[in-house]
């Protein structure tokens, strides 16, 4: 069974939908790429997966025993949180809030657990630093630490390289990309085509035309080429 | 001076404005890191004005214990306020304003209408600014008080851990199954609680200084929630107690006394957060 079944899902805001009778599937060890025009509900869509807004219609199936407590995240920063007084390791261990229940405090398995997963994304060093002193790349390593300890089986990225420069933009593609071949399915919303096609399994594609499939039948679409001529010509006539 | 502490001590109306001074302090700088960073800050400022209000109708109604409507209707209020913080067609700042101004101008009208205390803007004025109600506190007054500072405390560190989650990002705690809803109304009725208990120490126009300055002083200093928890906890609470004292002595108002020390507090953060460069501007 799929770890995700969308069935004739229709979304939105104040009941005017951005897009109705959505289809599609995820599998364990899947990486989808989302991707289509601003303003086509990506985010929107991501955050009904993930039960952040009500759907108006159709259903969001979890299959293979997944539970609301066991779905990492990783969101667009807010403005709250850019000069938040936090270090690196405080934020990191609440990603085990969801676990915890009434519980308290942390304890030390999710303590050494944390640890673990800053080493994995290469911050321990960074572990009693302030957050609002790091780099904006070193900043989604630690929301991405954190998404780790909310979970073993699926992340969903809403735009997690957005305002990175190149050289971190491939890091963290590659670390997203790691975490795949870990057996973490990934869900990530992209405006970056290229990357997309390039590290994806399968693509969803929202607007206009709504597409759904592996990476290959993508590139082979109508969706896709015409988009791709699309970003060509606004690209010729920008200079 | 010494000896004339020692002489006002031996009075237990002076004890008792200490330690309730002292408490109140230490619970509202507690939250105040919380509402500050949750860009709140003015919620103790129009929840006070709700109290006010509310009190002023207590008052009108001739209640014996006002604090039987003050307290459920600052609550409700409290309630009401942070969840339009969200997505309602009235933003969080304008609903704090509208309810706070409009809570105040309908306190003042009843008070005025039905008033039949002789000295009407004296009450007026030492509700706002709480002069000397503070110095008049009796026994039970006092142990009420104590019970729920401690109850506030007690709730704060348990639930510390959550209301860390909630406060730097709600959106994540809801997606990973953290009920959030349910710990922001347990903020709403912790500060609700706190404020009540604080209109007695500096008034309803001061209490939004006791939770903010505390906090902003510590986040000058320090980088971990933890740290800027503990900081002004301790900054708040010596600015409490030094205010209450120096306006013992001084026979100022006790809580523009404890503001204006607060005030002090911070400039001398700021400085220090510069020389040490703690923090990033």
């Amino acid at each position: 069974m799929a770890l995700l079944t969308v069935k004739n899902l229709s979304y939105g805001y104040d009941s005017q939908a951005i897009l109705t009778d959505l289809n599609f599937s995820v599998n364990a060890g899947d990486y989808l790429c989302i991707v289509g025009e601003n303003g086509s509900g990506k985010t929107t869509l991501m955050k009904t997966l993930l039960g952040l807004r009500e759907p108006m219609s159709g259903e969001i199936i979890p299959g293979d025993g997944l539970k609301k407590n066991e779905i990492g995240y990783l969101p667009q920063q807010t403005i709250v949180q850019k000069d938040f007084p936090a270090s690196v390791r405080e934020i990191v261990l609440s990603g085990f809030q969801g676990q915890t229940g009434l519980r308290p405090f942390y304890n030390r398995q999710e303590k050494a657990q944390a640890q673990e997963n800053m080493q994995r994304m290469g911050i321990e060093a960074l572990a009693d630093t302030c957050y609002r002193e790091l780099s904006g790349g070193q900043q989604q390593r630690v929301l991405l630490a954190r998404a780790l300890c909310a979970t073993r089986k699926v992340l969903l990225l809403d735009e997690p390289v957005s305002g990175l420069d190149p050289k971190v933009t491939t890091e963290m593609y590659e670390l997203i990309r790691s975490l795949n071949h870990e057996g973490i399915t990934i869900i990530m919303i992209s405006h970056d085509i290229a990357s997309a096609v390039r590290y994806a399994s399968h693509i969803l594609h929202i607007g206009s035309e709504v597409f759904f499939g592996t990476k290959q039948e993508y590139i082979d679409s109508k969706v896709y080429n015409k988009w791709i001529v699309a970003e060509d010509q606004s690209l010729t006539t920008d200079h | 001076m010494i000896e004339k502490l020692t002489l006002y001590f031996q009075y237990p109306f002076v004890k008792y404005a200490l330690i309730v001074g002292v408490l109140i302090a230490l619970c509202s700088s507690l939250l105040g890191v919380t509402l500050v960073l949750k860009r709140f800050s003015f919620i103790g400022d129009g929840l006070s004005h709700v109290a006010f209000g509310a009190m002023a109708v207590a008052a009108v109604l001739n209640l014996t214990d006002e604090m039987m409507l003050v307290l459920p209707v600052t609550v409700l209020s409290a309630i009401l306020l942070l969840r339009t913080g969200q997505n309602t067609r009235i933003k969080g700042d304008s609903a704090i304003a509208m309810i706070s101004v409009g809570a105040m101008a309908i306190g003042y009208l009843l008070m005025n209408l039905f008033s039949t205390s002789p000295n009407l803007s004296g009450d007026v004025c030492s509700t706002l600014f709480g002069s000397t109600s503070i110095l008049t506190l009796t026994e039970r007054e006092v142990i009420l008080c104590a019970v729920l500072s401690a109850l506030v405390v007690l709730i704060f560190v348990l639930f510390y851990n959550k209301i860390f989650a909630v406060t730097f990002d709600e959106a994540f705690a809801k997606a990973t199954g953290t009920p959030a809803d349910r710990y922001n109304l347990l903020i709403a009725v912790i500060v609700a609680v706190i404020i009540v208990l604080a209109m007695n120490l500096v008034g309803s126009l001061l209490i939004s200084a006791l939770v903010i300055f505390p906090a902003l002083s510590a986040m000058r200093l320090f980088g971990s929630f933890k740290g800027v928890t503990i900081c002004s906890a301790v900054i708040s609470v010596i600015c409490a107690a030094s205010g209450i004292i120096i306006s013992i002595l001084a026979g100022t108002p006790v809580g523009s006394t404890i503001v204006a020390v607060d005030i002090l507090a911070f400039g001398l953060c700021v400085l220090v957060g510069k020389l040490t460069g703690a923090t990033r501007e």
